[in-house]
């Protein structure tokens, strides 16, 4: 009993929504990209990026919505070079999105090395703190789990009403998703196919760098090596969980988050006399089984992975 | 007035379009006849701007048009209908309408469209929910789907490639009051065809191409006969594969049964040809009979005798040849070279393999006797078999199939998408097969292929098989009128069907 | 202007040689970059990897051990591709093999039986975690690329737990499994050095490989059930069941890489056994075109490159994380030069309308 009570700390659920932040803007970036019928597999690879280049901004000049920007638009740089190789010279996006976040990586941790690398712990930077909204943050219960969060918080969670008024209500966002499920009839009314995955892979990346700035400017207030953790993949998973649609997305990314905080609080209780890497383990297995529940209901956009060539007919 | 001048379009060595000249007057409904590859659907992919004519020029009330893509086509009021849709199948209807049109930037212009759709629902009798999934509806309301939109965008040339293609007679009846009722509007309609009944009910006037020229251009006064449309379309007084008269027929070697559809029998020295409308149910006998797919309410007899849970090697291995209507899809791997292709199905036995190895001198030589045989272009057996035509690959797909002296074949469509040449030498192999003793069904939507080939014909109509019959006591036309569904009188009494 | 590729009729073949020089020379530029821009010649950097790598006996030697398991990923990478099955799981069917071999390794058998024993255990074990997502997007359709991934991570954390709990040394504590026992203990081949008999199990299974998918009516149907495998089915290939088969055998081959780590190097399963190589087979099989036999230049080159960025790390103080970006970098590189082996480049007018024949 004790084990259950401690989960249940309104410090841990507040936590929990913190931490499915970034993986709520990867995965709603993700989701975005895949509607257009491309996957940005190198996700992993660009949060990270995102993540340090968050804080070396913000350690360079100590602003914080500087580092999110550069964060932002070096996510943004990154996904047009991917939509470069998969979109112009349509490579298989498994591969192309692997060579490019095994070359994220690498960058990263390279200059990360080279700079930092004497110092023994990297240096802490500023970071986001709460922002609490006035009245509502003195609700109980709910108050200091949802309404006592920092800015980029509220930020990503008001995005799902917005990215399905876009997909479902905009001519932009019909577009986008008849690219993704017949770009042929797309080309065919007229919609620049080329143009939209263009623009849905740059916003997946930019939202996956935003993830991964989350990370350092609202967190760990640092960067360590293996920061990201494979939470880009897992907003792959997400994506899936989520059906391709932003509610949908949105509930993956709060089922995961409560799960990750449940294993965590499981861990540190230290209640059960299990290796703790168990519950490391929960996450993963638990996103695994949830695809195979949801498997028989689940439909890709049709031109998910499928190259786009205007001589297709 | 729109007019095409002396359009001219050239797809690598092969001419398909030869300064051709072509005119539509608001309100009229022109046919476009012609046989396969006559070069009409150039003629009008060209004019909806999914191709460019390499000469040649377009006017429209004689401004002289620039049309790139089929965007500006319907700029200029020009819609076209395709066989092969372009819907979004997971869009509903509405959602399809909206597709591309420019809305509001911020919302869709959802409640416009929506009106506009009624009316026009009202004025030409197309009804549509516009909120269900396009994934759930007929073919035949996917093509309403897509005139609809032409209307929507207020086209003042309408052209529809083979539009009955697909469609049941009820369907047929309600597309023709709808193409009357917009002629009637002042929208001026192309319908791509080569029925020859359809062209002389609906038509104004008849333009007949031939081998990418047209050749006759005629108004239809009602004293058009199909023997003289017929000898335009094909140049000559048809001058058909002459089969020898049918071998009586030997015993049954393969037979499909089925609750629900009726039962298909081949016997030996017989072709059966099985006409329909395509989408019928044609292709699922095809697969039944191959082991492609689970015969679902019945059971596969080979020699008499019940086959248990059949699969596609068991099938040939008693000696079927199945030829699928999909060659690229279904037929050839197209990343594969030729020569394996030709011995795909049987590389896992003598002589192709041992124990599990290719015997690749044996396959090589197999593959350059076949290609030679058939008559394979280019005659090289290392090229990918994407790289080869339609044509080319069909033969393929024949020289792996009937390399093994098949008892039975099952073939579907066998001449689409082939030139007369090659027509004449399919239709000459599976005659040949015939006399040998083989069990042959043939699948096909041409009348004149089925009743140049057939000992005996079968008619399959919205999933049931309605006629059975010998060639020689029944005609193009009842075969035609059973297709379309109607086998009230003349031969299906006369012979009862099975 | 707009770029337009138009397909070459036959694979050039000038271009299918110069794709891997382009790729290494492009991964050899950039990382000259990097090492410049930390302050050391590039030349006397990459000076220092060649002779870390392949510059004395007992260097290359050491490299070939380095290349033993990269081999076998790269292979169980480039059989599931061929079959478009999307396996990024080779990290995690390597663990597994190391941990059946660690199992078998412990216990007590007949001398002679250790080394058969490991590796179908470790084969065995990696097949079935392979076989698993084969089986769940065959019957399910659960997206193999995220199942495969996730399984990565439910395979370490249960290697970890692992060594935390039941393998943990009860006496120092490590987080470090029993050894295994000398019986157990791979032959050494080459006198003076770590070089095992895995390694030449890797060339064999690479050569193996090579024969089946060149020369075998099962090489024959996994190219055609890759490629279309609606036509298979046509064809009479057992589609389903030559998916499954596939599937198995590449994920044993990476099982055998983790056999090789425990039986041949480490002798124990350790947290760290595999530095990334089932990431790095990814790698591998791409820069071979899924080619078997070119698996083994390409581990090779993958190999050198690790040992010797590790040394150059060493000497100079360069990250030896330069090892990933040449990976990276090589990888997309070589892609892209492929591309160029089954296309020409066209430029041409963007007003202009392509059309299709």
């Amino acid at each position: 009993m004790e084990v259950w009570e401690q989960v249940f700390q309104l410090g841990v659920l507040a936590a929990a929504i913190r931490m499915a932040t970034p993986l709520l803007l990867g995965t709603l970036g993700e989701m975005v990209a895949e509607r257009s019928g491309v996957v940005n597999l190198g996700i992993d690879g660009v949060m990270t990026a995102g993540a340090f280049l968050a804080f070396l901004t913000a350690w360079l000049t100590g602003s914080l919505w500087l580092a999110l920007l550069v964060a932002v638009l070096g996510g943004l740089l990154v996904g047009l070079f991917t939509g470069i190789l998969v979109i112009d010279l349509g490579l298989d996006q498994t591969v192309a999105g692997l060579g490019v976040m095994l070359t994220l990586y690498g960058l990263v941790y390279f200059i990360f090395r080279l700079l930092f690398g004497g110092v023994g712990t990297p240096p802490a930077i500023a970071q986001f703190g709460p922002l609490p909204v006035p009245l509502l943050s003195k609700l109980p219960v709910l108050g200091p789990v949802l309404f006592n969060q920092n800015i980029l918080t509220y930020l990503a969670f008001s995005l799902a009403p917005v990215m399905a008024y876009f997909l479902f209500r905009t001519p932009a966002g019909l577009a986008l998703r008849t690219v993704g499920e017949n770009p042929q009839a797309a080309a065919a009314a007229g919609i620049k196919v080329r143009a939209i995955r263009y623009r849905a892979l740059g916003f997946a990346s930019a939202m996956a760098a935003a993830g991964g700035a989350f990370l350092t400017l609202a967190v760990f207030n640092s960067f360590t090596f293996g920061i990201v953790s494979a939470r880009g993949w897992i907003c792959l998973a997400l994506v899936v969980l989520g059906r391709w649609s932003p509610w949908g997305c949105t509930a993956a990314v709060l089922l995961f988050g409560s799960i990750d905080a449940l294993q965590l609080r499981l861990q540190s209780s230290g209640a059960l006399a299990i290796p703790y890497q168990v519950f490391l383990m929960l996450p993963f297995l638990a996103t695994i089984i949830a695809m195979i529940i949801i498997a028989r209901r689940v439909h890709a956009p049709e031109a998910l992975m499928k190259p786009y060539s205007s001589e297709d007919r | 007035m729109l007019e095409m001048t002396a359009i001219s379009k050239r797809f690598g060595d092969a001419l398909v379009n030869d300064d051709v000249d072509f005119n539509i007057k608001p309100g009229e409904i022109v046919a476009l006849l012609g046989e396969n590859g006559a070069g009409k659907s150039t003629l009008m992919n060209v004019l909806f701007g999914l191709y460019r004519a390499d000469s040649g020029e377009i006017r429209l009330d004689g401004t002289r048009l620039s049309i790139r893509s089929p965007v500006d086509a319907l700029g200029h009021g020009i819609g076209m209908v395709h066989q092969h849709s372009h819907v979004v199948r997971r869009h509903t209807v509405m959602e399809n309408l909206l597709v591309g049109r420019p809305g509001g930037r911020w919302q869709l212009a959802d409640a416009s469209i929506r009106q506009r759709l009624l009316e026009i629902q009202d004025e030409f009798g197309l009804w549509l929910d516009p909120d269900v999934q396009v994934s759930g509806l007929s073919i035949g309301e996917i093509q309403r789907l897509e005139i609809l939109r032409a209307l929507i965008d207020e086209v003042r040339i309408l052209i529809l490639d083979e539009p009955t293609s697909v469609l049941t007679p009820q369907q047929v009846e309600g597309l023709f009051a709808a193409m009357r009722a917009m002629a009637n509007r002042g929208v001026g309609i192309v319908m791509i065809s080569h029925k020859l009944d359809e062209v002389r009910a609906l038509s104004d006037r008849v333009v007949i191409m031939r081998r990418g020229k047209v050749v006759a251009e005629l108004d239809n006064d009602k004293t058009l006969t199909n023997a003289q449309l017929s000898n335009l379309m094909c140049g000559r007084a048809v001058e058909p594969v002459r089969k020898s008269p049918a071998a009586s027929p030997g015993k049954t070697l393969l037979a499909l049964h089925s609750q629900r559809r009726g039962s298909v029998t081949l016997r030996a020295n017989q072709i059966v040809c099985l006409a329909g409308i395509s989408g019928n149910g044609q292709v699922e006998i095809t697969e039944q009979m191959s082991g492609v797919a689970p015969v679902s309410d019945g059971h596969l007899e080979i020699d008499g005798q019940i086959v248990e849970e059949p699969t596609p090697k068991r099938i040939r291995s008693l000696g079927v040849a199945y030829i699928p209507e999909d060659r690229q899809g279904a037929g050839m791997v197209g990343a594969m070279t030729l020569e394996q292709n030709i011995v795909m199905s049987r590389s896992d036995s003598w002589p192709f393999s041992k124990w599990g190895w290719l015997r690749r001198k044996v396959i090589r030589d197999f593959a350059s006797q076949k290609i030679a045989e058939y008559d394979i272009r280019p005659p090289r057996s290392d090229l990918r078999a994407s790289l080869y035509s339609g044509g080319n690959q069909q033969k393929c797909l024949l020289a792996r199939e009937l390399s093994v002296s098949p008892r039975v074949v099952v073939i579907a469509y066998p001449t689409r998408g082939l030139d007369v040449q090659a027509s004449d030498f399919v239709y000459r192999k599976l005659i040949e097969l015939r006399d040998n003793g083989a069990a042959i069904l043939v699948v096909s939507d041409d009348l004149d292929e089925v009743f140049t080939l057939a000992d005996r014909v079968a008619v399959i109509c919205a999933g049931r098989l309605t006629l059975d019959c010998p060639a020689d006591e029944t005609t193009p036309e009842d075969v035609g009128l059973a297709m379309m569904g109607s086998v009230a009188q003349s031969a299906a009494s006369k012979e009862g069907t099975t | 202007m707009r770029i337009r590729l138009e397909p070459r009729l036959q694979t050039s073949q000038s271009a299918m040689l110069l794709a891997p020089i382009i790729a290494v020379a492009a991964a050899m530029v950039v990382s000259g970059i990097l090492i410049a821009s930390a302050g050391v010649n590039p030349i006397q950097a990459f000076g220092t990897m060649i002779k870390a790598a392949v510059g004395s006996r007992s260097a290359f030697l050491e490299t070939l051990l380095k290349v033993t398991p990269l081999i076998f990923t790269g292979l169980c990478a480039a059989l599931a591709f061929r079959i478009k099955f999307w396996n990024i799981g080779g990290e995690g069917q390597l663990l597994l093999g190391a941990m059946a071999a660690a199992y078998v390794g412990t216990q007590t058998l007949p001398a002679w039986s250790y080394l058969p024993l490991m590796i179908a255990a470790g084969f065995l074990l990696g097949g079935l975690g392979a076989l698993l997502p084969a089986w769940l997007r065959l019957k399910l359709n659960v997206n193999d690329t995220v199942s495969t991934l996730m399984l990565n991570f439910v395979i370490f954390f249960g290697m970890m737990a692992l060594l935390s709990g039941p393998w943990k040394d009860p006496i120092s504590g490590w987080s470090d499994s029993p050894d295994i026992v000398m019986n157990a203990e791979f032959p050494i081949i080459v006198e003076r050095s770590r070089l095992h008999i895995g390694f030449l199990l890797a060339v064999g299974s690479a050569v193996v490989l090579w024969l089946v998918s060149t020369r075998t009516t099962f090489g024959m149907a996994m190219k055609a059930i890759g490629e279309n495998p609606r036509a298979a089915h046509h064809a009479g290939f057992s589609v389903s069941k030559i998916f499954l088969v596939t599937a198995l055998l590449s994920g044993g081959l990476a099982g055998l890489a983790g056999v090789c780590e425990v039986g041949g190097v480490q002798f124990q399963v350790i947290s760290t056994i595999s530095p990334g190589y089932g990431y790095a087979g990814l790698v591998v099989a791409t820069l071979a075109r899924l080619h078997p036999g070119e698996i083994i230049l390409s581990a090779m080159f993958l190999g050198a490159i690790m040992t010797g960025a590790d040394e150059m790390s060493r000497q100079t103080g360069i990250p030896a994380t330069l090892a990933d970006v040449v990976q990276g970098v090589s990888l997309l590189a070589m892609l892209i030069a492929l591309v160029f082996t089954r296309y020409r480049l066209r430029l041409r007018a963007s007003n202009k309308k392509v059309e299709a024949l």
